[in-house]
């Protein structure tokens, strides 16, 4: 069903009994063209442009746990594409880009809210560097500007610009970048999925890739044996877990990642800004909680949970910069299970094992990119080679040397 | 908080008192070695969802590198060793198998 004004009030009149489910419950097929490990954002964007761009339509997406359960449902929803480099540029400017219609693409409300994202300069060293970035952005056609503090604090009031520790000496500003809903969107890639007929199976796990001859023959999982043509591991924090499935090693650590939001106060602020001097970034959901994410483990887990520490010290740098917040109560903290590569960009490439692909290694920044890496791992599966976009993402760069150093990825702040 | 004894102090120490270093036991490739051995020495890490064997630096203590064996899903530690060792001790390995029947050390790279 198509949603619609005209639809809203055909439902109300008939008591809102006559919506359908948004995507069906599936049971595995014997065999699919291509399967994709792994319903959430990433995953969902990868089979719905497999679709949508490439006419794949016999596609299962597999899923252990609950849709978008994972890092989809746990990042702190921001969306921007002010990168140093000009592959992530590039990705990540495509990604933004389709996050402007992507409503109206999936016939659903992703709340996508271009409220201008902002990135503290507060030492002399990121000054240097934002001003870098922003010239860098200005030749790959993405729109940032450089502002001062007294623009910093008309943007946003509620900074305290001249603190003694942390003081404001300008910002990366990204007046198109924003915010949207994390979970809509991937509700909404997986509605897409379902219309075109691929099965979104959750509660299945994989235990095993089989393969034959170093080509890929299916998957073991928890509700039996499927066979495909094409496999495409899309797991984020589990895809060192996946990997040695398939046979290989992955230049990968997981980390947990933490954030906490507050309890909801009136708006006080309407642009994300993000501090990553002190590891620490904030907006203001549509609800009226402030959004906070903090830093990341400094060792290897699996615990989505996260060290305490790190809370407070988010919690403690962000009250010198806003302290309008020191008496707000917090709500709720959680953890998601990030995946860190040596340059901090993430891994969109063919393996060893042949027809096997995987999208990994976002790190601490995944959500902003996920339309963007849908598209261009849909791509990969589909010709058996990456695209234009995703070709300097491959594994054997770091073999090679040519990393995608990105100095505001900094591994925390995204 | 993750609370790791320092083998040379023997002081307990909390998370914020030590620096982690990343995969313990790594072998060292240098100018001679392949490509592939060198990037895998660079670059590719376990990263096991389970038993771990890491590097830490007591840095706000003794200041001493030593190793530690965790699990990275409870973060519940099996022990901690000095650094001078090419691979985990017995005592280690068995207190491991102690508590994770059926664990066996992986070898190679």
């Amino acid at each position: 069903m198509r949603y619609s004004a005209f639809q809203i009030v055909r439902q109300a009149l008939r008591g809102h009994q006559g919506w359908p489910r948004a995507w069906g419950e599936a049971t595995a097929k014997p065999r699919y063209d291509a399967i994709v490990i792994g319903a959430g954002g990433h995953g969902l964007a990868t089979a719905y442009y497999l679709g949508r761009n490439h006419g794949v339509r016999n596609v299962a997406i597999l899923e252990k746990g609950w849709l978008g359960g994972g890092n989809t449902g746990r990042n702190t929803t921001i969306i921007r594409s002010n990168y140093l480099q000009d592959p992530s540029a590039a990705i990540y400017e495509k990604s933004r880009s389709l996050y402007e219609t992507l409503s109206q693409e999936l016939n659903y409300n992703i709340m996508f809210s271009p409220r201008g994202v902002m990135m503290l300069a507060q030492t002399e060293h990121e000054v240097r560097g934002y001003r870098r970035t922003a010239h860098a952005n200005a030749l790959q056609e993405v729109q940032t500007e450089f502002i001062t503090p007294e623009r910093v604090k008309e943007l946003c009031p509620i900074i305290e610009t001249r603190g003694p520790r942390y003081p404001v000496l300008g910002a990366l500003w990204q007046a198109r970048g924003g915010t949207a809903r994390h979970d809509a969107v991937a509700w909404g890639y997986a509605r897409g999925c379902a219309e075109m007929g691929m099965d979104v199976i959750q509660q299945c796990e994989v235990t095993g890739i089989r393969s034959a001859n170093g080509k890929v023959k299916g998957v073991t999982t928890t509700k039996g044996e499927i066979d495909c043509d094409k496999l495409a591991i899309v797991v984020a924090g589990h895809s060192g877990v996946l990997a040695e499935m398939a046979g290989f090693r992955l230049p990968i650590e997981s980390l947990a990642l933490q954030a906490l939001v507050s309890e909801p106060i009136k708006p006080c602020m309407d642009v994300v800004v993000m501090a990553n001097t002190v590891h620490g970034y904030m907006s203001q959901s549509d609800k009226g909680e402030m959004v906070i994410g903090g830093g990341a483990d400094g060792y290897n887990n699996y615990t989505q949970r996260g060290s305490f520490h790190h809370i407070e010290e988010t919690v403690r740098a962000l009250i010198e910069t806003f302290p309008m917040i020191s008496r707000l109560k917090m709500l709720r903290m959680w953890g998601g299970i990030v995946d860190m590569t040596g340059d901090r960009s993430p891994i969109i490439s063919k393996t060893p094992m042949e027809n096997v692909f995987i999208n990994c290694g976002w790190g601490t920044g995944g959500f902003k990119a996920i339309p963007g890496s849908g598209w261009a791992t849909a791509e990969m599966v589909a010709k058996g080679a990456p695209g234009a976009l995703a070709a300097e993402f491959g594994l054997d760069r770091f073999r090679e040397g040519r990393f995608i150093d990105e100095s505001v990825a900094a591994g925390v702040a995204h | 908080m993750l609370i790791l004894t320092c083998p040379y102090c023997g002081v307990a120490a909390d998370e914020t008192e030590l620096a982690p270093g990343g995969e313990a036991h790594l072998t060292r490739a240098g100018v001679e070695s392949s490509d592939e051995d060198f990037e895998a020495y660079l670059f590719q890490r376990k990263n096991p969802k389970g038993v771990h064997f890491e590097r830490w630096r007591h840095a706000n203590g003794c200041g001493k590198w030593f190793h530690a064996a965790r699990c990275t899903v409870t973060n519940e530690v099996f022990g901690t060793y000095p650094a001078q060792t090419l691979e985990p001790p017995k005592e280690i390995l068995d207190e491991i198998v102690a508590r994770r029947p059926g664990w066996t050390l992986e070898t190679g790279p």
